[in-house]
């Protein structure tokens, strides 16, 4: 009887398990007859950045094959986004891209305008170039720290983490909230910058370069980083392009291409920037171009600084049937109290139309494609975010390196799992 | 290296194809192109090696449900806009040389949507394809992976479907289940 019962509950775990016939024309033969083994690494572990279950096919210490699986963070936005107005839709594109949430609002407003054919003023522009090269910045740091942590650094997240946290710190001056800003919106910011923000940001722009240094003391020239990062998880440029690869993960392969330089938007073509570029397209290139893209993102920044103090105007666009009137106008004019109630309650028409917008986040592209109906909710959303491309292409850059250069192959392409899954 | 001029990109798949465009729309300074959906391969192969043309990126696919009226014989703004079918999947492609992008749209119609798929042209849609055929429910002939991508294995329906209860959902435990699937009929069968 005993027999009898473990049997059955054998059968009970197969089913449950699965057969290695299910992934028969996914991994190779060698794995089905076992002369290869299939090693499970997620959906919890600490270098995988986020919730991803990685199905690693091992010859030996080589991988041969990676079943990324995906959809443990998934969170309906597109969906969700059907049944809000355009701008209630904002906030959750925060919770994509969790570590530069800025970008996300960006991409998306910057959609809602084109479709609306809506203008944003100077001010405005600069204060979202402002916002989103200090989002650059605050998302490369934590995949700096944690990149480094993953290839066994631990120092450098304590010092990338202290930054940062001066960063979120002029993000909750700027919108009340540290990560979850909800700042750039359709037609401009939602508020003027406080007081105390330009000073903050001096002092910060003041600090940085020389924070910038001493991440690189600690990294670029020492000699267990390089052994593990050079030569590692090497992505050809036709690889990159072909896998649609945007952002560090294709500079790193010498491919010159930068949304911002090639199609730029709030004003980025009259900023003096340089575009840093790989060799090698290595792990150890896309380090270093991350690394000067800090330096870049600086330059940006004072030029920006320079511009916002003597530019003035409005910071959100005047135009009334889409962007809400100022707080203190409503209690002068009717029509105010009018548009304001308008807006916050039913919102404004969009074109029964579709448009495409990307924009250059700290990972690659985001783009945002969007449906209107006519009326005031969105037909279809869709964003295409650069972590789920890059994911897609992981099977092709991760074959025959060693297991562990799988963790410094996915720190180096800077996946954010709520970034992939929406 | 002399590079070729930029060529439009609407009479050249036009003189290639013939038939096969459908329409061509301009809104917002992007193009669209409404291909039949059998030559969708041929036309994305087409524009990425062609001289002039060079769209050498994908850089996004997205599926469009025009659920409950907006498409077909009856749609009041058909003269501003094409749609013969429910079904609409856009592929967004760029040429990184020219520095423009252009939309390849083809329709699938209601009852059993399918499409060829763009994987045997870019490996890049290899994903974005399993998305679609995911959350929205449109099969991709050839595709060399069918699992679903998002969604458990054991999901029924397809989210991104118009017709698939969005909010006023509550949480299922297992007192109240039966409950739940009997007024989300889509969800459970």
């Amino acid at each position: 009887m005993a027999v009898a019962t473990q049997s059955e509950s054998i059968e009970e775990r197969r089913k449950w398990e699965g057969s290695l016939e299910q992934l028969r024309g996914l991994v190779s033969e060698r794995a089905i007859t076992g002369e290869t083994m299939l090693l499970n690494m997620g959906p919890h572990h600490p270098s995988t950045h986020g919730v991803l279950r990685l199905l690693l096919e091992l010859d030996g210490e080589e991988i041969v094959t990676c079943l990324p699986d995906i959809g443990f963070l998934h969170t309906g936005i597109e969906k969700s986004v059907e049944d809000k107005s355009y701008e209630k839709a904002l906030p959750l594109t925060d919770r994509m891209d969790y570590l530069s949430p800025m970008s996300n609002n960006m991409a998306y407003a910057a959609a809602v305008e084109k479709l609306l054919d809506l203008d944003v003023p100077e001010r405005g522009q600069i204060i979202r170039v402002i916002c989103l090269e200090l989002a650059r910045c605050a998302s490369h740091l934590v995949w700096l720290g944690t990149h480094a942590i993953d290839m066994g650094a631990m120092s450098v997240l304590l010092y990338a983490f202290r930054e940062r946290e001066r960063i979120l710190g002029m993000f909750e001056m700027l919108s009340g909230q540290r990560m979850m800003s909800s700042y750039i919106r359709p037609g401009g910011v939602w508020r003027d910058v406080t007081d105390d923000f330009l000073p903050t940001l001096k002092q910060f722009l003041n600090d940085f370069p020389a924070k910038v240094d001493d991440y690189e003391a600690l990294l670029t020239q020492n000699p267990i980083w390089k052994d593990r990062a050079q030569g590692v998880g090497v992505i050809e440029p036709d690889v990159a392009l072909a896998y649609g690869m945007t952002g560090p993960a294709l500079r790193g392969s010498g491919v010159n291409w930068d949304l911002r330089k090639a199609q730029p938007y709030s004003g980025y073509e009259t900023y003096d920037f340089n575009v840093p570029l790989g060799e090698h397209g290595d792990v150890y290139d896309r380090y270093l171009i991350r690394i000067h893209e800090f330096r870049e993102s600086m330059k940006i920044l004072n030029q920006a600084v320079a511009r916002l103090e003597t530019a003035k105007g409005p910071y959100r666009s005047e135009n009334r049937k889409y962007c809400p009137p100022l707080r203190s106008e409503l209690g002068q004019s009717m029509e105010a109290v009018i548009h304001h109630f308008k807006l916050w309650t039913y919102g404004y028409d969009a074109p029964d139309d579709e448009i495409y917008s990307a924009i250059e986040s700290p990972r690659g592209e985001i783009g945002c494609y969007i449906h209107g109906t006519g009326a005031n909710k969105p037909r279809r959303v869709h964003f295409k975010t650069p972590s789920f491309i890059h994911i897609s292409a992981l099977p092709v850059i991760s074959r025959g390196y060693l297991l562990a250069d799988m963790v410094a192959i996915i720190g180096s392409v800077d996946i954010v799992l709520g970034d992939c899954d929406r | 290296m002399e590079i070729p001029a930029a060529i439009d990109p609407v009479p050249a798949v036009r003189e290639a194809f013939g038939d096969g465009v459908l329409h061509v729309k301009q809104f917002r300074d992007e193009t669209t192109i409404v291909v039949a959906a059998e030559r969708l391969p041929e036309v994305l192969d087409f524009l990425r090696v062609s001289s002039g043309l060079v769209y050498n990126m994908l850089s996004d696919i997205s599926a469009v449900d025009y659920y409950p009226a907006d498409f077909g014989d009856e749609f009041a703004g058909a003269e501003s806009d094409f749609r013969p079918e429910r079904f609409a999947v856009s592929y967004h492609i760029l040429s990184m040389l020219y520095n423009r992008r252009l939309r390849i749209k083809a329709f699938a119609p209601e009852e059993d949507p399918r499409l060829p798929t763009a994987t045997v042209v870019w490996p890049a849609a290899d994903w974005l394809e399993r998305e679609i055929a995911d959350m929205m429910g449109i099969a991709f002939e050839g595709h060399h992976d069918q699992r679903r991508l998002l969604m458990p294995d054991d999901w029924h329906g397809h989210p991104h479907r118009r017709d698939y209860p969005l909010g006023k959902e509550t949480v299922a435990f297992s007192f109240n289940v039966d409950e739940i699937h009997q007024h989300k009929p889509f969800a459970s069968e």
